[in-house]
């Protein structure tokens, strides 16, 4: 049931972030939630967009571009929300590579994107402990 | 000791030394004749007999060898003595990874000494002198070749081999090291963390240097030996003949002598093989005269340079070459290191990368930098930053490992590497080492 992420590579130099965005703003597609890791050299755009197939088939001879699945657990847009999240997969020994978070569409809704080895074993944990998570159907929003 | 390790030979009239050259030269092309079947074939498709070998004006009958003669002959092909009559071998890189190796005798080993004697003589040294050897020791030939100079010399000999800079400091301070052999790059490194250690030029003893084993400029020079404080002598010679040495500076600092009693030079048009008249620029090619077990007739060095036979106020009536001046093949030597791009490319091939890549060459505090800038293809991308960090740490250590130089890898997305006229610009060298 986990998200699907683009990552795009970039290398660290002006002009790429803003080429690597503006061709995802042309293909109609909705940037949901993104991040940047950062190198000497390159860095690496992760994004979850609304329309991850038509990104994906636009990009792919412009960029190099991958998909990885991720999990976005749901939380509330309070203080404290992501506390038991981490916990729940703490206590299941599972470990975060690495996560950023969005706001939702609904009012004080929020998620948080985990890149976790085992997606499906980490939406388990989640799930047992009463925490939802997104599915590709519900990004398409 | 004089001003010359061996005077009689090597202030010897002309007339003498091509009477020399020319009974060495007919007795090596018999030999290799009778002992290398290699070199015999090439010289029987060529049509060409021991016989037709007067003499060094005959040479040009004599079939090239190249760099691709050592790899296709590679280990034994090209060996002109039994095994049991060879002490030691040297080794460096070859064009697709494939290492020359080369042999020698202990007669081999004795002349390839007295050459590098020669040129620590000629740089002022004496059996006073203390010789600092920071040339790498080991399958280099850098630093076994200036140590047995130094030797025969009597120079009390600091087998220091390259790096841990800290270290040859203390020692050349410590025991007054009187001449430092090394490559010009490192030092210039040497001379830039003395200073950086609150060292003046003065404070250390040091007369002379004797630098090789990568091209260096005359603004090199004048920097080393104001850094220094000493005069900075040019050396030259490749594994394939043996080592440095063939060819060295006198005081005159204008063009190396080559021990033409033991290696014969020619210089030919690169292009068509044909022999240039002296004073014209074109590659350096060499015959080993005398030597046993690796005898290389009339070897492409791939070194353009210029021969001079104007007398030398030195007295060394020995032919001159110049610094060589450029490469007429796609060989880098990086840090001493002799480096082709065929090596990376077969490198990046075997560890699953496209072979697009772009070598940048520069020079940082007189050191070479080496860069190599590699595209990453769909399939090995990944979004964990871990995992190309990891990826660029195994590409350059299995690099490191084929060149025997490790450069800094940058891996790059598909198709940003520069291409000219839709060919890609494989090296870019800023380094600006020719005059």
């Amino acid at each position: 049931m986990a998200i699907t992420q683009i990552s795009l590579f970039l290398m660290n130099q002006p002009g790429q972030l803003v080429e690597a965005v503006g061709a995802i703003s042309e293909t109609g597609s909705n940037i949901r939630a993104m991040s940047i890791a950062e190198a000497n050299d390159f860095g690496i755009l992760r994004a979850i967009v609304s329309d991850t197939d038509k990104v994906c088939s636009l990009l792919k001879d412009r960029f190099l571009i991958t998909r990885t699945p991720v999990v976005a657990a749901k939380m509330d847009d309070r203080t404290g929300a992501l506390y038991p999240i981490l916990t729940a997969l703490n206590e299941s020994n599972i470990n975060i590579e690495y996560m950023y978070a969005f706001t939702g569409t609904g009012p004080e809704e929020a998620y948080v994107v985990l890149r976790v080895q085992d997606p499906a074993l980490a939406e388990d944990v989640l799930h047992a402990a009463g925490i939802t998570t997104l599915s590709d159907d519900s990004l398409n929003l | 000791m004089g001003r010359y390790y061996q005077p009689e030979i090597e202030t010897a009239p002309r007339e003498k030394i091509l009477e020399i050259q020319n009974e060495k030269l007919v007795r090596q092309v018999r030999h290799v004749w009778d002992n290398v079947p290699y070199y015999r074939r090439l010289m029987e498709e060529k049509g060409v007999a021991p016989e037709d070998i007067r003499g060094v004006e005959d040479i040009s009958k004599l079939p090239f060898l190249s760099k691709a003669d050592l790899r296709d002959a590679y280990p034994y092909g090209l060996l002109g003595t039994d095994l049991k009559n060879c002490v030691r071998i040297h080794s460096t890189s070859g064009t697709t990874g494939k290492r020359v190796v080369a042999f020698y005798t202990q007669h081999d080993i004795d002349l390839w000494e007295d050459c590098t004697a020669r040129a620590i003589v000629a740089a002022g040294g004496t059996e006073e002198d203390v010789v600092q050897v920071c040339y790498g020791y080991g399958l280099f030939t850098g630093g076994s070749g200036l140590h047995g100079g130094s030797h025969k010399v009597g120079c009390l000999t600091l087998p220091m081999s390259s790096g841990n800079t800290e270290r040859q400091i203390q020692f050349m301070m410590d025991l007054g090291s009187t001449i430092l052999c090394c490559t010009p790059s490192y030092a210039a490194y040497i001379g830039e963390s003395l200073a950086e250690m609150g060292y003046r030029p003065e404070d250390n003893k040091l007369k002379a240097g004797i630098f090789g084993a990568e091209p260096w400029t005359e603004e090199m020079r004048r920097d080393i030996e104001k850094k220094l404080g000493i005069k900075a002598y040019d050396i030259y010679g490749l594994t394939e003949t043996s080592g440095p040495g063939v060819a060295f500076e006198c005081e005159e600092q204008h063009g190396m002598h080559i021990n033409e009693d033991h290696f014969y030079a020619e210089i030919i048009d690169p292009d068509t093989g044909e022999v240039l008249p002296e004073g014209e620029k074109g590659e350096l090619v060499f015959t080993a005269l005398d030597k046993e077990a690796f005898p290389l007739l009339r070897y492409r060095t791939r070194d353009i340079c210029v021969l001079s036979r104007k007398p030398c106020s030195c007295g060394r009536t020995h032919v001159r070459m110049s610094k060589p001046m450029g490469r007429s093949d796609d060989m880098l030597i990086i840090r001493g290191v002799n480096v082709f791009p065929s090596q990376i490319e077969t490198v990046l091939l075997k560890e699953g990368y496209t072979p697009n890549y772009q070598i940048v060459l520069d020079r940082e505090r007189n050191n070479d930098t080496f860069d190599v800038y590699v595209e990453v293809s769909t399939d090995q991308f990944s979004d964990l930053m871990s995992q190309i960090q990891k990826m660029e740490k195994s590409l350059e250590a299995a690099l490191r490992t084929m060149l025997g130089i490790g450069p800094r890898v940058h891996l790059v997305a598909p198709k940003t590497i520069t291409r000219s006229e839709g060919k890609a610009v494989r090296v870019i060298d800023k380094r600006k080492l020719h005059d």
